[in-house]
This record gives structure tokens, sequence and C-alpha cells, in this order.
């Protein structure tokens, strides 16, 4: 590698004050950090020494979002081909020209060709992501002259995984563009956003344009999906309508659900690849426990509530938890999204609130807004809006429990 | 009833939230929410001044303002429409009930009046109190429903502005952009938290 790091060397001048391409500092500075361990020693003063830098730590996150990608693109080709074998049609773009010019066939059963089918919606959506993500937030950095960050691989891996795999490209860019820039940069950049960048994203996304990212079409990346053929309504969908006689009925069970195969956005469906994330997370200590543990509660204490109480309507209320765990985004949404340590509470009962007010409001959302059969994307981001309010209170009973114990 | 009312301060509180939800009371909102203790001492006067100035108002309206209203007085009244001096009626109401929390304030809670400043007799000409009352007529509540639909109002006004001021705090220290400090980022904010109570738009109750 002696020669690598010699050629940087050579190159680094050229970028530093005074240099032809000084402004262009932090991109150079961010190729250069990813080769090379950076060779700077601090020369004074006490400093907390830690493994664990801001590097080392986005990088976890990406790698426990790695069962999660790989089930993104088998679970999309899956359920593709899964309703175009019942009859529905391929899509019949660019992506099917691409895919039998491979010459794959469509067939479920086939683990391979799922896989390659699946990656042809997925793969394209990312790359959009991290393209435009990505060159914003290098403009960002040069004009701020801030080191570009490690942070945007996480948002840019996140923000793919909770969209729709029939999302016009175009949408892609416009969503993450708005997650970064106004999710993220305008509040100062990576570490002091007050909303999660990727869930700000897709809200705005949601909001702009429901006909692309809700209802009963697109979470299948097939055409002619039909109530009485195969119909392309996520396990939410037909509980919000039907409650759970209505999910055993078209099919869904418990195990299918909880492995993620399922149709919804593309990464969410899965609960085992959030777990295996999870278990990556809570090792490292990247992730809180305490806010898992919240939002665990929260929904368990909510579910049981409203299972409880009953209706005669609405047969959402009788859903119990366990179900409630491997629907929609609920697992990927705790294990990834609550999480965030920056738009999450920062102390420990804060996190413990935040989580349960979250477990709480998911569930509520989810069973008695009629608006809406997914509540994890609205209920993180309104939780989000309150963690600093629980910070303040939890700090403010500390300040006053060890003022009392001053005086006494 | 109980079940109604309760729905209606969940209605008030969340669904409808009278910052996030119909962006009334914007001026105190963004202005009185640098710090978290003012925000919940005007969170707390604007809670009482709905809860007070809503149910007044209503008698004042289904007493005296509305088309007949005046009949107890004299049965030639009964076609008697003064609803033409809601507006003034309205604000005169609220205006008394601001000059008593003010008055209240100033004798008991010195720092908290000094802490609000001009923003306290401001709330007379606060849309969202005015914005309550009015909401009230329009929606044909009934005394108990009034009551409780402005200390609902308040109290969900109460909650964004205490949330806001906890979200202003903990960007005091950010590296925000010169030209959007101050305002221009708590603009921002409030156009999120509003989406965050999206949440609950829908919700039939």
């Amino acid at each position: 590698m002696r020669w690598l790091r010699d050629l940087l060397d050579k190159q680094a001048p050229m970028f530093e004050k005074g240099g032809k391409l000084e402004k262009l500092h932090p991109v150079w500075e961010a190729q250069d950090t990813i080769l090379f361990t950076p060779g700077f020693v601090t020369k004074a003063g006490a400093h907390i020494r830690d493994a664990l830098d801001q590097k080392r730590m986005m990088i976890t996150v990406v790698v426990a979002l790695g069962p999660a990608m790989l089930m993104a693109m088998y679970n999309t080709g899956y359920q593709a081909h899964k309703a175009i074998a019942a009859g529905a049609s391929p899509v019949g773009d660019w992506h099917d020209a691409i895919y039998t010019a491979l010459g794959m066939g469509y067939d479920p059963q086939n683990i391979l060709a799922c896989f390659l089918y699946g990656a042809l919606f997925f793969l394209p959506v990312y790359a959009v992501t991290m393209a435009v993500g990505g060159i914003i937030e290098v403009v960002f950095a040069v004009i701020r002259h801030d080191p570009v960050t490690e942070g945007f691989l996480v948002t840019g891996a996140l923000f793919p995984l909770i969209l729709p795999p029939l999302i016009p490209l175009w949408q892609v860019a416009l969503g993450i563009a708005f997650a970064v820039i106004l999710g993220k940069e305008v509040f100062g950049g990576v570490g002091y956003n007050i909303f999660n960048p990727a869930l700000t994203g897709r809200a705005f996304l949601f909001f702009a344009y429901p006909a692309q990212i809700s209802g009963d079409k697109v979470w299948i990346a097939a055409k002619g999906l039909s109530a009485d053929g195969v119909s392309g309504a996520t396990a939410l969908a037909h509980a919000s309508e039907g409650g759970l006689g209505q999910l055993t009925s078209h099919g869904f069970d418990w195990m299918h659900a909880f492995l993620g195969l399922v149709p919804g956005s593309m990464g969410e469906t899965s609960a085992l690849a959030a777990l295996l994330g999870a278990g990556i997370l809570l090792l490292t200590r990247v992730a809180s426990w305490q806010t898992m543990v919240g939002v665990t509660l929260g929904t368990v204490l909510m579910a049981s509530t409203l299972n409880g109480i009953g209706s005669e309507t609405n047969a959402f209320f009788d859903v119990p938890f366990w179900w409630h765990m491997v629907l929609g985004g609920w697992a990927f949404g705790m294990v990834f999204m609550a999480t965030d340590p920056v738009s999450s509470a920062y102390t420990a009962k804060g996190k413990l609130l935040y989580g349960l007010g979250i477990g709480i409001l998911v569930v509520l959302i989810r069973v008695v807004n009629p608006a809406y059969p997914e509540g994890m994307m609205l209920a993180i981001l309104f939780m989000n809006m309150f963690a600093p309010l629980a910070d303040h209170f939890v700090l403010q009973g500390n300040i006053r429990r060890r003022a009392k114990r001053r005086v006494a | 009833m109980v079940e109604h009312l309760l729905s209606l301060f969940v209605k008030a509180t969340f669904v409808e939230n009278m910052a996030l939800a119909f962006f009334l009371g914007m001026c105190s909102f963004l202005a009185v929410s640098k710090k978290v203790d003012t925000a919940i001492g005007l969170g707390a006067a604007v809670t009482f001044v709905l809860g007070v100035t809503a149910p007044v108002n209503y008698l004042i309206h289904h007493y005296i303002l509305q088309e007949g209203a005046l009949e107890w007085l004299h049965p030639s009244l009964a076609t008697t429409d003064l609803s033409f001096l809601t507006f003034l009626t309205f604000i005169g109401s609220i205006a008394a009930m601001v000059q008593i929390v003010e008055m209240t304030l100033d004798r008991f809670a010195p720092a908290l009046y000094n802490a609000l400043g001009v923003f306290l007799p401001l709330i007379a000409v606060n849309c969202a109190i005015l914005g309550g009352s009015l909401f009230l007529v329009e929606r044909g509540y009934g005394f108990g429903e009034s009551t409780v639909f402005g200390i609902g109002s308040g109290a969900g006004f109460g909650l964004a502005i205490v949330a806001l001021a906890a979200i202003r705090e903990r960007l005091t220290y950010n590296h925000i952009p010169s030209g959007l400090k101050g305002l221009g980022i708590t603009f921002i904010t409030v156009g999120l938290m509003a989406m965050g109570f999206m949440a609950f738009a829908g919700i039939q109750l």
C-alpha cells in the first residue's frame, strides 16, 4: 500500500491552503480518510479516547443494514415473480428489457432469479439516492469548509429501503434532496438535525405524491394487480380493513410476515433482517437498548389496551402486539430509525420515554387513524419533535434532585 | 356525554392543533418559543384564556348576539340580529380576560411576567384565541363543549410551543447557515413539525 500513500501525499499540497484545488479539500480529505486512518496525533490537553469514532459508528450501521438490503432485493423479486406466476404481468419497461436480455425467467422458486429481479429495482433507487444526496452533501461541505462525513452513508442506505419498488426515480431524487437539505443541512449538517432525515424525505414524498407511495398498486413490481387475482395490498392494509380475519383469509401468516415475504416497502418487510441488524447494533453498542425497549413496551401496552377495549366496527382493535411487531415497518423503524442517536433523546431516561411514545403512537395511528394503515414513519417523526423536550425534563429533574441533596 | 367531550378534547389538542394544523397564533408561537420555561408560561396563559373566553363568548353569542337571542328580554326582539357585533364583543371579552391574567401574573409570578413581556397583552389579539371563539360559533358547540374545546385548543397550542421551545434550545449551538439563523430556521422547523402532526390528520372522533 506504500505506493498509494505516496501517491496521495504527492497530491496533498494541491488541496491544502494555497493550493490550486483548495476549495475541494473536503472531497480530497474524505477519500484520504476512507483509504487510510488519519495520521494526526493530538498534541495537548486531556482528550477522551474511543476506538468508536464517527466513521466506525456509521459504517457499523451500514453493515447492520446488510441483511435488510439483501432481503430487500430478494423479496422485491420474489413478490413480483409470485404475482406474475399468479396472473399479473411484468411492468414491461427497461427493468424487464434488461432482465429478459439476461435470459432469465419469472420463477418465484428460483432464489437467484428473484434476487436478480429485485436488484434491478433496488439498485437504481439506491444509486440515485447516493448520487443526488452525495452531490448535495459534497457541495455543502465545500461551501462550508466542513469535512465530508459518513453520516450520509447511513441516510443514503436507509432511504431506498423505505421506498416502494415502483417509485419513480425522479421522486427518489426529489425526496433525498429534501431530506438532505431541509432535513439535515440547514440545521447544521450531520449531528445537528432534529428530525430523522430519511424519514423526513419519505414523509415529504408521502404527502406530496401519495399515489406513488401508498395504496395497493405500488408494493409489488408487477402490473395488472387486481383485488380478485393478486391483490397488491400490504398486510397492514388488510389488517386495517378487516383485522386478523382478513389477514389470514388473504394468505398472510405470522411466519411469512416475520421473515419478510410479504409486499411492502423494499427493505422494511423483514423483521428477521431487522433483528439481525439489531443484534449487531446492540453488540457494538451503536444503538441504544433503551429506545428499543421503550418502543417494544409501548407497543405491547397500547396493543393490549386496544385488545381489551375492542371495537365492533374496527377489527384492527383485536390485532395482538406480536402481529403489530411483524407488520409493516415496525421492526425496521425501531431498529434503524428510532435509535438514530441524533434525532432521538440524548439521556437514558429520555430515550425510554421517547421509545415508549413511539410504541404507543404507532399502534394508535395504525388502529385509530383510518387515513394511514401504517404509523411507524409518522410516530417516529412525531416523537423526534418531542425528544428535546423529554431531555429537557430529565435534565431539569436531575438538577433539582442534586440541588436538594446539596442543601441536605 | 363524557366520551364525547373527551374525544372533542383530543381532537382540539392533536387533530386540529391550533398552531400546527391551522397555523393560528403564529406571532407569539414564534416569538415566545426561545426558552422552555417561558413557553410553558405562555402555554398555560393561552390555555387559561381560551378555557375562560370560549364559554364566556358562547354565552354572549347564545344569549345576546345571535338572531333572536334577545327574545328572553322582550318578545318584540325576536328578530333582532346582533351578530355583526361578534368580532367586537369577542375581542372585548378576550381583552378583559387577558387583563385579569396579566394582573395576576404581575402580582404572583413577576419573573414569568417579565419574561413574557409584550406578548402577554398581545394574547388579546392572538388569533388562536379569537379563532377558538369563532370556531365554536361556526360549529355550533354547546356550553360544555365550548369549555372543553377552549381548554383542549389551549393545551394543543401549549404542547406545540413547548416542543418548539425545546427544539430551539437544542438548536442554539448548531452550525446553521447565516441567512437562516433565528426565524428562518424556526419557520423550517415549524413546517417539519406540522408534517409530524399530520400523524393525527384524518382521525374521526
